[in-house]
């Protein structure tokens, strides 16, 4: 189980803002220890949210993406008390999904 | 209903209604090492632009940066750091895409954008040097790119 996401979601004119920030070290598999040993790739390979079951968006994720990955974008048709859930899995087969209510 | 299962998982939750849904439930609808839309490898770790846009479908994409605003640093102080902003004027956005010409694996990010979800992303993305960022959106079939550069007065790929 992956550590958990920072995420605000925000309805303003129809437009739902969603901003999350995830828990990942994002390895690329390129850095090396002190001793000269490579550190395996670990990163996030998808996101997925989710607005009360419909998908909103889809993301596939390579090793560029940075630790911690942040994401923000934004949608029609969420209302002030709905819930967006989004979920993520890494290259080792680690999840996470949290959800949060929508503010106004 | 075995029918409608057959199709499979993505087009059950693409046309399904709360009923399929059900079916899947909540917690299981991402199971670890599942694919969601099927993680692209072919595209993850090509190592120049021209061979990640093939992996994607994407041959000569039409320069467009009218229609695509790219917006990042002209300089970034930390290359491990690098906001990336994307949105478009472009109607009927299916995907959009993010790349960084001079990183090992140039395909940073792939976005794909529903119907109803607006044609704008932003995130962050490592830079291991001084590299173009390229931006890749699908519209109404077609595929359209631009890129700017950023220098980078500290890598994000080493340290």
């Amino acid at each position: 189980m992956g550590k958990p996401m920072k995420i605000r979601a925000s309805v303003k004119e129809g437009m739902t803002e969603v901003k999350i920030l995830m828990q990942h070290d994002m390895e690329t598999g390129l850095r090396k220890e002190a001793d000269g040993t490579l550190i395996p790739a670990w990163f996030i390979t998808e996101v997925k949210a989710e607005y009360e079951g419909r998908t909103v968006l889809e993301a596939q994720f390579g090793q560029s993406i940075s630790k911690n990955p942040y994401l923000m974008f934004m949608f029609k048709g969420g209302s002030a008390g709905g819930k967006v859930k989004i979920s993520w899995v890494d290259n080792k087969g680690d999840s996470r999904s949290d959800e949060v209510t929508i503010s106004a | 209903m075995n029918k409608e299962i057959d199709l499979g998982r993505r087009k059950a939750l693409s046309t399904g209604g709360i009923g399929l849904l059900a079916l899947f439930g909540g917690a299981s609808l991402l199971r670890p090492g599942e694919a969601l839309a099927e993680w692209n490898q072919k595209a993850f770790t090509s190592k120049a632009v021209e061979e990640a846009l093939q992996s994607l479908g994407a041959t000569n994409p039409e320069e467009s940066s009218i229609f695509i605003r790219l917006t990042v640093p002209e300089i970034a102080e930390n290359g491990a750091v690098v906001p990336v902003g994307i949105s478009t004027s472009l109607p009927n956005v299916e995907q959009i895409a993010i790349m960084v010409d001079k990183n090992p694996n140039v395909l940073a990010a792939v976005f794909t954008i529903p119907e109803g979800t607006a044609p704008e992303v932003t995130t962050r993305v490592k830079m291991g040097k001084t590299a173009h960022v390229v931006a890749l959106v699908k519209s109404e079939g077609k595929f359209y790119r631009t890129s700017k550069e950023v220098k980078v007065t500290a890598g994000g790929c080493g340290g």
